[in-house]
């Protein structure tokens, strides 16, 4: 009974996310990017919520997906899927190669591995101003038509379906994969890295590969961002972008798929609402609502949900 | 050639004595009670801006800042930790690691709306500034000055850690927790004080950075990753791997942007992740420890 309920919410959510697109004809530009940062917080999931590795670098294959997809429309390759593809791949051989410095080692050492890796990244971007265009952002992108029909519009209509299509298929790729065997040796070595070894599941193994999966996802996601707003500017590899993402992951649950996709969507609207009002104390209160998750509501939104609906069947 | 090496090396120090300065507290909360504290580098905004605020508003002269700076700092660690830390020792990473970014955050926002988004002037008093000759070259009378401090601060507590029995209390509780607890230690209360210590010397190396390392509201996130470095590096909960960790990433990073400015910035990220691939848990393995 449960099961098909939580069928039906899905089935509810992803046609919400649909009728969006007619209900708020206004507000499809801002929906693309919460279609991104989700997508972008789905690939933070794989590794955070269900292999348990801290990263405060993940930003790097955002980054990474960005530029490629960027340079690659600037210098006449506008077609975008193809473009997408380049870059995921482009971020998953970054997230392949960085792999074998995260899976060592403990949680500060991930931490400042994955740090120090989007932040050699940020430095690269800068330096090379000639061919990121540097501080000023990547400009002049020409960007082809979807599926050679339709173009880029002012309103977000394509952006908007282009991007909702893109994280659909994602997100299916990535529950097959967690309902897979392998997404069941993830969970346990997020619970017990020593014991996995010990029942035959190559831990290193494992990693390196979730990992690289992440990159490349996070990296389609970034090359989406490059795509809609034909713009990159440096601070998709800051650090700043790796913490929100965290933030998003945290806010709207870890380890559940969904938490990526709610916590963005909840984000991006309280930022719009918010920094308009209120531009510069918008980080005062990230900050508050970010201390007082820690402290009162662990889990987020949906282990919020979660925790309504055991004390309500109690009764 | 020769000279310009000297005051590299000599710029270095100075630099990578702030670095240890503001660290050392960052290597004690991670050593003593295995807590990622990110917010640490707030500490050292918190000293800065005290010692900005008195010396720009209040007429304060700048040596007599930097005990109010290195006070104040002590006093927001101690209550801060009294209040919302301890509640979190027992918690995972990264919880840990999302409440003090939510700190940092808090506090860089305060800092903006308190002083607004632009750098703080520091007034050198004459004697601090401009050049002066030392062991035969050329060097900044303030760089003199701060690797003065942080030297005779780098004995003053090597003195108090292992001289003293707060200091023994500090490096049982390190070294082991519980069978410090059972002889008797309040652990708790030692990492209290050893927190508003550490929070008293980041404030301090705040006050005496402005000068070298600037400040404002983006402060604590702008550093953070240098903090973190050093202690990483170091290996954390020792004395002497912060110590010579913050040296040699002050040199390599003022080095590394003298004779290499195309890829300076890029040294001191390459030295941190080859020393991790190299040695996970840092220069100085803590005793007691895998």
């Amino acid at each position: 009974m449960a099961k098909t309920g939580k069928h039906v919410a899905e089935v509810v959510f992803w046609l919400g996310t649909l009728a969006a697109f007619f209900l708020f004809p206004n507000y499809l530009l801002l929906g693309s990017q919460i279609m991104i940062t989700a997508l972008f917080a789905l690939s933070m999931d794989l590794i955070l919520g269900y292999a348990g590795i801290v990263s405060l670098g993940h930003a790097a294959f955002f980054g990474v997906g960005a530029y490629c997809a960027g340079l690659l429309a600037k210098h006449g390759w506008g077609e975008p899927f193809s473009g997408l593809l380049i870059a995921g791949a482009a971020a998953g051989v970054v997230g392949y190669l960085t792999s074998f410095l995260v899976v060592r080692g403990q949680d500060l050492t991930r931490l400042m591995i994955t740090l120090g890796v989007c932040m050699l990244l940020l430095e690269t971007a800068n330096r090379f101003s000639g061919i990121s265009g540097g501080a000023d952002g990547l400009q002049g992108m020409q960007m082809g038509k979807v599926l050679g029909l339709f173009a880029f519009d002012l309103y977000g209509r394509t952006a908007y379906l282009y991007a909702l299509s893109v994280l659909f298929a994602l997100f299916c790729l990535a529950r097959r994969l967690i309902d897979s065997p392998f997404g069941l040796a993830l969970r346990g070595i997020r619970e017990n890295p020593r014991r996995m070894p010990a029942i035959g599941s190559p831990v290193a193994r494992r990693l390196i590969t979730v990992y690289t999966i992440a990159a490349v996802i996070a990296g389609v996601a970034g090359a989406l961002l490059a795509q809609t707003t034909q713009f990159v500017a440096l601070d998709v590899l800051g650090f700043n972008r790796s913490a929100e993402i965290l933030i998003i992951l945290i806010l709207g649950g870890t380890g559940r798929l969904y938490g990526g996709l709610i916590g963005a969507l909840v984000y991006m609207v309280a930022q719009d609402r918010f920094s308009g009002v209120d531009p510069q104390y918008w980080q005062f209160w990230l900050g508050s609502f970010l201390v007082l998750v820690v402290l009162f509501a662990p889990g987020g939104v949906l282990g919020g949900i979660d925790r309504l609906q055991r004390t309500f069947r109690k009764k | 050639m020769l000279g310009s090496f000297a005051v590299i090396l000599f710029d270095g120090l100075a630099y990578g004595t702030l670095l240890f300065l503001i660290s050392l507290g960052l290597s004690v909360t991670l050593g003593l009670m295995n807590f990622i504290n990110l917010a640490h580098g707030a500490f050292a905004m918190i000293g800065g801006y005290i010692a900005a605020i008195c010396m720009n508003r209040l007429g304060v002269p700048f040596l007599a800042t930097l005990p109010l700076a290195f006070l104040g700092a002590a006093v927001a660690g101690l209550v801060l930790e009294a209040t919302l830390y301890r509640r979190l020792y027992k918690a995972t990473h990264l919880d840990q690691v999302l409440f003090t970014i939510g700190l940092t955050f808090i506090m860089v926002a305060a800092a903006t709306y308190l002083f607004g988004p632009s750098q703080q002037p520091v007034h050198l008093p004459a004697f601090l500034t401009g050049q002066t000759a030392f062991l035969g070259i050329e060097v900044g009378a303030y760089r003199l000055f701060l690797i003065g401090c942080g030297a005779l601060l780098t004995v003053g507590l090597g003195v108090l850690l292992t001289g003293t029995r707060f200091g023994a209390r500090i490096r049982a509780a390190v070294d082991n927790q519980r069978v410090a607890g059972a002889l008797g230690i309040h652990v708790e209360r030692v990492f209290a004080a050893a927190f508003a210590l550490g929070s008293g010397l980041a404030g301090l190396g705040g006050a005496l950075g402005i000068d070298v390392l600037g400040l404002d509201p983006t402060f604590p996130l702008k550093y953070l990753v240098y903090f973190l470095i050093v202690v990483a590096v170091g290996g954390a909960g020792t004395i002497t791997g912060p110590l010579y960790a913050a040296l040699l990433i002050g040199i390599a990073d003022v080095g590394g942007k003298y004779y290499f400015p195309q890829i300076g910035g890029f040294i001191i990220y390459a030295v941190m992740i080859l020393i991790l691939v190299l040695r996970p848990t840092g220069l100085v393995r803590a005793r007691g420890r895998a």
